[in-house]
């Protein structure tokens, strides 16, 4: 062996792990905010509403004791049958959030391979973002058959365009030199999209995940109130009913159980997202 | 340095080499952009077989175009490029490691693109990474590791398929003196122990004269070679090369040259 294959090359320290620390205003912060939020409610629903409009917004414990410890009574009220639309809603969100996730990223990854094909079509899907579902309600009825499949479409309607927007972002990013990379080895179309234009789009996916996945709710939730049946029906229905008969604890239950399904669904694809990319990349917040 | 044992291979100096055919030839190299910009003008030299040939001149002068041509990410637009394509390896001027890759998996990736085996490109890439120095590290990723580190990986992507011309676009430009000159030495081993011909770019006078075996200056736009000087010193070049008169004599020579090209 010659003394240039003994030198031991110098290894500068690789970076340090940045620690997993408890931090106090992670959770402090929140708490305030609840409590102000709780002060707030107990103000609007016992000071500022005039009594006669009380009925509107029940007190935190009232909404406690009517909307979540009553478990069933009667058809509808309890804490039962809105468990039962929630889930029924949850299943749209998530089979539509699919549905949108596919279709979503499909298109991204078309109109990524083309620039014309990019300008063409995105002022659309800009359209469809703000389009009323109100009005549009009679021509889904028309077109499509049955509710369920017709809540599905008003999910995919609501929650596609940050998916398509942030995964053709993503698509689009990755680095001139990269690219170049995979030019020099004669690499494929698909390997390109494959080895690195998809994984370099990853955390903008997420992004995009997190926001439709919100939306896939709103949209599940839209789509309970104009399209539903007899039957089993989803919280978007069920909060009509509550809203109609003036049925406040159940109406705020509701609402509240509503946002947990999105918070869940927004926390759960944080993770996901965390689990899947967390390793290698860092977002720009600082820790 | 010690005593060299026989099993050295020792890579002669260019000017023993007159008679070996190219690796990598520039015969009336021109480019013009389509923008008209002219970035060469009739450009001739060639990299022969343990040549460590390195390119030196002003910010925009077209360096960086001669390796875009060589390994055909741009076409010329006058004169001919000859070289076995298949061959290169390529150093951009960042590590361009994909962040979602470990070291491991980062130095596979060349191979990987060439369709070689998991176990084959495996075995290839953990080469390459002792080679370079990097063993242990195998698992982090690039965001954990330093810019010199970095730039060991991206070395060790390329040197997987053993090519036989390496092209260096200013490589080491965005590191901090010391780790660059370590790299230096780092780079020379390994053209000593691969047996490579380099082709390299820098802005730095002192990394041109230390690595290489010829210098060759370019002039500002359109760039063309105005001088040439074959570096004398053997190689293994210790770090002490630097502080010798006859390096800084040189350096000297090569900064003249270059001031005269700025003209």
């Amino acid at each position: 062996m010659s003394d240039v294959m003994y030198q031991q090359p110098i290894i500068e320290e690789s970076l340090p792990e940045p620690k997993k620390r408890f931090v106090f205003s992670d959770y402090f912060g929140p708490s305030i905010v609840f409590v102000f939020f709780i002060g707030l409610w107990y103000l609007l629903s016992e000071v500022i509403l005039p009594p006669q409009k009380r009925f509107l917004l029940p007190t935190p414990h009232k909404v406690i004791d009517e909307g979540f410890l009553v478990w069933r009574t009667g058809e509808r009220r309890g804490f039962q049958p809105i468990l039962v639309s929630v889930w029924d809603t949850a299943k749209v969100a998530l089979i539509g959030l699919a549905i949108t996730i596919v279709v979503g990223m499909f298109l991204a990854i078309i109109m990524s391979t083309s620039r014309w094909l990019e300008r063409a079509t995105w002022p659309y899907l800009v359209a469809v973002q703000s389009a009323p579902i109100l009005a549009l309600t009679p021509l889904i009825r028309a077109l499509i058959d049955g509710t369920q499949r017709q809540r599905l479409f008003v999910v995919v309607l609501i929650a596609i365009f940050p998916i398509v927007s942030n995964t053709l972002f993503g698509l689009v990013s990755a680095d001139k030199s990269q690219h170049e990379l995979f030019t020099l080895q004669g690499a494929s179309r698909w390997t390109r999209l494959s080895k690195l234009q998809f994984p370099s789009a990853l955390p903008n996916i997420f992004v995009g995940l997190r926001i439709s996945a919100g939306l896939a709710v709103i949209g599940a939730v839209v789509g309970d109130f104009y399209f539903r049946q007899g039957g089993v029906v989803g919280i978007g229905a069920q909060i009509d009913v509550y809203r109609n008969r003036l049925w406040g604890a159940e109406l705020i239950a509701s609402i509240i159980m509503a946002s947990v399904l999105g918070l869940v669904v927004f926390l759960a694809f944080g993770l996901l997202s965390r689990r899947a990319i967390g390793k290698w990349h860092i977002t720009n917040r600082g820790q | 340095m010690g005593m060299r044992s026989a099993d050295v291979v020792d890579f002669p100096m260019s000017t023993s080499m007159t008679n070996t055919s190219s690796l990598l030839t520039f015969d009336s190299v021109s480019m013009t952009f389509d923008d008209g910009t002219r970035a060469l003008d009739n450009v001739s030299f060639g990299v022969k077989p343990g040549e460590f040939v390195t390119v030196v001149g002003p910010s925009g002068c077209g360096k960086s175009t001669l390796l875009r041509i060589a390994s055909n990410l741009e076409a010329n637009t006058g004169g001919t490029c000859s070289v076995d394509r298949d061959s290169i390896g390529y150093v951009f001027q960042d590590a361009t490691l994909m962040p979602w890759r470990t070291v491991q998996r980062n130095v596979e990736l060349i191979a990987e693109l060439h369709k070689i085996g998991k176990a084959e490109r495996q075995q290839l890439a953990a080469g390459a990474i002792d080679l370079v120095g990097l063993r242990g590290f195998e698992d982090k990723y690039p965001r954990q590791l330093s810019g010199g580190m970095r730039m060991r990986a991206s070395l060790a992507r390329s040197l997987v398929l053993k090519p036989k011309v390496f092209l260096f676009d200013e490589p080491f430009g965005a590191l901090d003196e010391i780790t660059r000159e370590r790299l230096n030495d780092e780079l020379l081993r390994l053209f000593q122990i691969e047996g490579f011909a380099g082709l390299f770019i820098t802005h730095s006078i002192s990394e041109a004269v230390y690595m290489s075996t010829k210098v060759l200056v370019m002039s500002a736009r359109p760039g063309r070679i105005t001088h040439s000087f074959d570096v004398p010193f053997a190689y293994p070049r210790s770090h002490d090369l630097r502080y010798e008169p006859a390096f800084a004599e040189l350096c000297g020579e090569v900064s003249h040259a270059l001031r005269g090209a700025h003209q």
